[in-house]
């Protein structure tokens, strides 16, 4: 197992090599300008002119890339082109709101998916087996800034339960910050939690008809203990998997759930930076997710084996 | 229970009630008097000078303080100056600052720092660099006096000073004032009435600003920029909302206090719920710019520039990005509507019918055969879309023309107007953007309307009689002189075609009414103090 981890670890230095090369060049090959916008409407294009000339922007694009490659060596994601802040530090204020909605909705749709999708292979091809599959065709169907806001002018504004908008940080309470991230969790849940459902009806239908689960019936098994213990733990690989995959898209970014709530994430973080061209927060944030996802994977692929005894590494 | 399992409960219950109370912990700042607004931008930059974005200049009047400042009605009222003398030849300024005043870390103003920093500004701005151009020496003369020489009298200054839209002149530090224009500052300690929380900073979501208990504002009335800067609050925090709705919704459950620039369709809303007050100055808003490219045909002659009068439609702008029509100015003056310095003189053929015959034979005139003609389409701007769609729809109705419209990000706009090639090369020939009605009342601070050549805004229009006007302003001795001048500006304008308006509309504030009091209207750069919060 240590060196199928230490395989797997050395394995991500040409990806990220890759990832970074990848993303500088696109960068800097698209159009845009950030000295344009850092200059604003009114500046002339002599003052632009100035202003990416102290950036370093004119420099050749591969003495730009020398620079960014060193620095990336010693560890600097790079300085903000607007703000003057590191990168990281830009990251690490947005870490704590991001991972929470992360983990906030990725617990909210299991806790509701992964029962909703065993009930469904249960009763499969009967009227709750439909039910549950029309509400998952819904999650996938309804667009998440249209749940965002019917989830908003019920809770929020007609019934005054929660806040409209914001992230309360959790030196403020835990009970604060529930508060602010029930909405955008369930909002943000309804897809997963219809991505999940689906995956355990399939995974679980698959299971369930195997000759051992017969076996365990004609045994005179109860029906909660052969679902939970014997097929649900059976079908948990791909749906840990989803859950994985999951989290890493939602770590990345969540811009238009971010965008709709008001939470501080590192999805609007990326867009913003990519609508402004503020090259190192990009660039910085791409190799982060990459990292993230590479380190998920790796995750994954090391919990299957307390799912099924059979994947040794 | 077992002691052992007791004493076990006993421990992990204590020990989540000590995690729970820490987290419940409420930071001292609660019982604070805070003022939340959400404004048009998220502050990114710090520095007011390097950027002529005017939500750097929003965060400039919170922790920096100017020599002059505009009043509600826009004229010029000293702040940080107490006295001053004008020679009789007009060419010599001397001021006095006022006692008292100090930088947030407690070091007190100078004159040096003045000097220090008209210098920045004067470098970037560009009312400061005509300012500059005409002077002959800018002298700290002791600690709290400096003297401004100009070679010629040059009638302007005071009003310079007192610019009420970007880039305004701030003074700052003279260790800040003397980095680089073009390098933003590090660190930000103003006298401002406010100080900046650098440790409670996160670019793209919230901004907070606490009262500087040292500031020693004016004994005058608060009125606009100007008159005493009396801070009746704790904290402001200005909150960045990417989502209009979200800002809407957020005013109206009371999270926020103050909205400065709700979208203007969500304007009924707000003005139907209780509490909530909508408002605005004469002078506020934006005036549309269509951009015309003079580099390459067929705008490169005047005559087509002129045959766009006869295509465009000023009223199907206003009406399709402000609605309300409470809020929209059929504008035809170049330098704005509602402002001293309105004139529409020469802007008949504007006025009048369109008439596609008469642009065609205006085009043919200028020698147009059909080449593509390059729009810049930004999509992702609130007012600059909508505006792109109605010149598109206009444009195609003049079948003469071949319209080659290329949709991009607003970033890709910025990007591309600044090039000089053709548009087959990757330039372009039309753009749509917008500038705040203040800057553009007056022919200095105006930047888009400069017909300097080379030298001049992108399109690069070219007028030597335009620019003598312009120079001619400036030196006017008095309003009445300049009102004068005016009308042969607009006339000339109208007869080059700079570029074509196209409208005005105003950007209203909303705010809660019901629990704040004291709020001031002011064009492009809203004022927080004097705002008392029940």
């Amino acid at each position: 197992m240590t060196a199928y981890i230490a395989r797997r670890l050395l394995a991500t230095i040409p990806v990220m090599v890759f990832v970074a090369l990848f993303v500088f060049l696109l960068l800097h090959l698209t159009p845009g300008d950030p000295a344009a916008l850092i200059a604003g409407d009114d500046a002339t294009p002599e003052a632009i002119a100035g202003i990416r000339q102290k950036l370093g922007l004119d420099r050749p694009i591969w003495e730009q890339f020398g620079t960014f490659v060193m620095n990336l060596m010693r560890g600097d994601l790079g300085t903000s082109i607007f703000s003057g802040l590191p990168v990281t530090t830009l990251v690490a204020q947005r870490l704590e709101p991001t991972i929470v909605l992360a983990v906030s909705t990725l617990a909210v749709a299991i806790v509701f998916a992964v029962p909703m999708g065993v009930l469904a292979a249960w009763k499969a091809r009967t009227a709750i087996d439909r039910v549950v599959m029309g509400f998952s065709v819904l999650g996938f169907a309804l667009p998440v800034f249209l749940i965002g806001y019917l989830l908003i002018y019920v809770f929020a504004i007609q019934l005054r339960w929660l806040p409209v908008q914001g992230y309360r940080p959790l030196e403020q309470g835990i009970d604060q910050t529930a508060r602010s991230i029930v909405l955008p969790a369930f909002a943000l849940g309804m897809a997963y939690m219809a991505l999940i459902a689906r995956m355990t009806r399939a995974s679980m239908l698959e299971v369930l008809s195997q000759d051992y689960i017969r076996t365990a019936r004609a045994k005179g098994v109860a029906t909660i203990v052969v679902l939970l213990r014997h097929a649900l733990k059976n079908a948990a690989v791909p749906i840990v998997t989803v859950i994985g995959i999951g989290l890493t898209l939602l770590i990345s970014g969540v811009v238009i759930t971010e965008t709709v709530f008001n939470i501080p994430g590192l999805g609007r973080l990326t867009v913003d930076a990519i609508l402004k061209r503020d090259y190192p927060i990009i660039q910085g944030l791409i190799i982060i997710f990459a990292g993230v996802k590479v380190l998920v994977n790796l995750l994954i692929d090391i919990s299957y084996v307390f799912f099924d005894p059979r994947i040794r590494y | 229970m077992s002691t052992r399992a007791s004493k076990s409960g006993i421990f992990f219950a204590t020990a989540l009630l000590l995690v729970y109370g820490w987290f419940a912990m409420s930071p001292a700042h609660a019982q604070e008097k805070v003022l939340r607004a959400v404004m048009h931008a998220d502050v990114r930059t710090l520095d007011p000078i390097w950027t002529t974005q005017t939500i750097a200049a929003i965060h400039g009047l919170m922790v920096y303080d100017t020599l002059f400042s505009s009043d509600i009605n826009l004229k010029p009222q000293p702040q940080m100056v107490d006295t001053w003398t004008v020679s009789p030849d007009r060419k010599v300024y001397t001021f006095k600052l006022r006692d008292g005043l100090k930088f947030h870390d407690g070091s007190p103003v100078t004159a040096k720092d003045v000097v220090a920093s008209m210098n920045r500004w004067g470098k970037r701005d560009s009312a400061g660099k005509q300012l500059m151009s005409y002077t002959t020496s800018l002298v700290a003369k002791d600690s709290k006096t400096f003297e401004w020489t100009m070679r010629e009298p040059y009638g302007l200054l005071i009003d310079t000073l007192a610019k009420s839209a970007s880039s305004i002149p701030f003074v700052m530090r003279e260790k800040e004032a003397m980095v680089d224009a073009f390098v933003q500052i590090t660190e930000v300690v103003g006298s401002g009435p406010f100080m900046f929380k650098r440790d409670e900073w996160v670019p793209g979501s919230k901004t907070v600003y606490v009262k500087f208990k040292d500031y020693v504002p004016r004994k005058e009335p608060a009125s606009g920029h100007a008159g005493g800067k009396v801070v009746k609050v704790d904290r402001v925090e200005f909150l960045w909302m990417s989502d209009p709705q979200t800002a809407q919704a957020a005013l109206a459950a009371g999270e926020i206090d103050y909205l400065e620039a709700p979208a203007l369709d969500f304007l009924p809303i707000l003005k139907a719920t209780p509490g909530i007050k909508i408002e605005t100055h004469p002078a506020m808003g934006t005036a549309g710019i269509l951009q015309l490219n003079h580099l390459h045909p067929p705008f490169n002659n005047v005559k087509a520039r002129q045959a766009m009068y006869y295509l465009i439609n000023n009223a199907d702008y206003v009406n399709t990005i402000s609605p309300d029509k409470s809020l929209q100015k059929l504008c035809f003056s170049y330098f704005g509507c509602g402002v001293a310095m309105e004139n529409d003189t020469g802007s008949e053929p504007y006025k009048g019918p369109k008439n596609i015959a008469k642009a065609e034979q205006l085009f043919k005139e200028a020698g147009y055969k059909g080449e593509p003609i390059t729009i810049l389409h930004g999509t992702d701007h609130p007012y600059i879309n909508p505006a792109n769609l109605v010149m598109i729809q206009q444009l195609r109705k003049a079948k003469f023309l071949n319209l080659d419209v290329q949709a991009m990000d607003w970033g890709s706009v910025v990007s591309r107007r600044a090039k000089k090639e053709t548009p087959a090369q990757g330039g372009w020939n039309i753009f749509i953007t917008g500038t705040n009605v203040v800057a553009s009342s007056s022919p200095i601070t105006h930047t888009q309307i400069g017909m300097g050549c080379e030298k001049a805004w992108f399109g690069w229009p070219c007028d030597k009689r335009l620019e003598d006007l312009r120079k001619e302003w400036a030196f006017a001795p008095d309003l009445e002189a300049r009102k004068k001048v005016m009308v042969e500006l607009s006339k000339r304008a109208y007869d080059q075609v700079p570029y074509i308006p196209f409208g005005q509309w105003s950007n209203p504030v909303a705010y809660r009414s019901d629990r704040l009091s004291g709020v001031q209207m002011m064009p492009a750069v809203p004022p927080m103090w004097n705002i008392e919060k029940k």
